[in-house]
């Protein structure tokens, strides 16, 4: 079974019905495959903290939500993490594609992922960080903690998790 | 006719619905004029109001009504893109557009200038966007909520700030409840 199916498969068993999707090539094929799942609605969104609010919605409605984005969108939704979904005590499963890792091509990502688990310490968020792909057993644990104590919670995944990025 | 009045008039008409309520000076005036289970307010996260509408609309099938301003909007324009594409028949966008930022000392909003929200929300694809004077928003937000078709509302009024207490209901009372009568 590929990683992405496998990942998906944990959102399903968990009863994430409703995720919100901001792009990165290394999220590219996972977001492929939640779309492609009839048991959860894809909304796109434009911006993360954008979908931050969409999330908190469908979490009103009854649905279990999941937002799949970049670090870099850390930098965009520390305000709506702490005055909205932590505020209100939502819980929220952050699939996060942690560039400016370990064999990433692009320096300019290196600054935000310097960031990345400082900010993530500071706003007292829980954090795991997929480094190889046996990390990925995980998942179905971390989901259920999630919702357990109805927090957002930060899965990071690495270059090396997804398998490299291109040909570095 | 400014927000509060607004309000005032449309606040049996929303009552049983599930409202969710802009940040700051708007959720304090629903707050005091008409409080319900119904009205999520929130309390902080400018520019979402449009945004958790939608997800909710989009989740459940009670009509949702999103109460937002036009410096909301303006802060989070890409919501507009995102309600035309994903279809909710069950929600609609109020737009009260006094064009200033009125919980921050009223400064002007280029929606007051020369920017159209109106204009704006149909080019992102919305297909039934409705701009109105802030006297005709009761009765064009009935025929709405008649409708099964999603809609925007554009209310132009003008600026201006009713004193209301600030809301001390803790945020998870305030969410607690709201998903109480989501489910009811």
């Amino acid at each position: 079974m590929s990683i992405d199916s496998r990942i998906v498969n944990d959102l399903v068993a968990n009863g994430i019905s409703f995720v919100t999707t901001v792009p990165c090539k290394q999220l590219a094929d996972v977001i492929d495959e939640v779309d492609r799942r009839p048991e959860i609605m894809h909304v796109p969104s434009n911006k993360e903290d954008e979908g931050m609010g969409l999330c908190a919605g469908a979490f009103m409605g009854g649905k279990r939500p999941a937002i799949i984005m970049q670090n870099t969108a850390i930098g965009v939704t520390i305000n709506t993490l702490a005055t909205l979904t932590q505020f209100y005590r939502m819980p929220l499963p952050m699939l996060i594609s942690y560039r400016g890792e370990l064999r990433e091509p692009v320096a300019c990502q290196v600054e935000m992922a310097v960031h990345t688990k400082a900010l993530l310490a500071q706003l007292n968020i829980p954090t795991y960080h997929f480094h190889w792909q046996k990390d990925v057993e995980e998942l179905d644990n971390i989901l259920k903690y999630t919702f357990m104590c109805s927090k957002p919670v930060a899965i990071l995944t690495d270059a090396n998790f997804w398998g490299g990025y291109g040909d570095q | 006719m400014i927000r509060s009045e607004i309000l005032r008039e449309i606040a049996p008409v929303i009552r049983d619905h599930l409202v969710v309520c802009n940040i700051g000076i708007p959720s304090q005036e629903l707050h005091a004029i008409d409080d319900q289970p119904t009205n999520f307010y929130m309390l902080g996260t400018m520019g979402l109001a449009s945004s958790i509408g939608l997800g909710l609309a989009l989740a459940q099938p009670k009509k949702v009504i999103a109460i937002d301003g036009d410096g909301s909007v303006l802060t989070n324009l890409g919501t507009l893109p995102t309600i035309a594409n994903n279809s909710a028949n069950n929600y609609i966008l109020l737009i009260i557009d006094n064009g200033s930022y009125g919980s921050t000392g009223d400064q002007p909003t280029y929606a007051g200038k020369k920017t159209s929200l109106t204009a704006v929300a149909k080019a992102c694809g919305c297909d039934n966007v409705i701009e109105c004077r802030a006297e005709d928003t009761k009765k064009v937000l009935e025929e709405a909520l008649a409708g099964d078709r999603m809609t925007v509302i554009v209310s132009k009024c003008e600026s201006g700030n009713a004193k209301m207490p600030v809301i001390t209901l803790d945020p998870v009372v305030i969410r607690h409840r709201f998903m109480e009568a989501v489910k009811a």
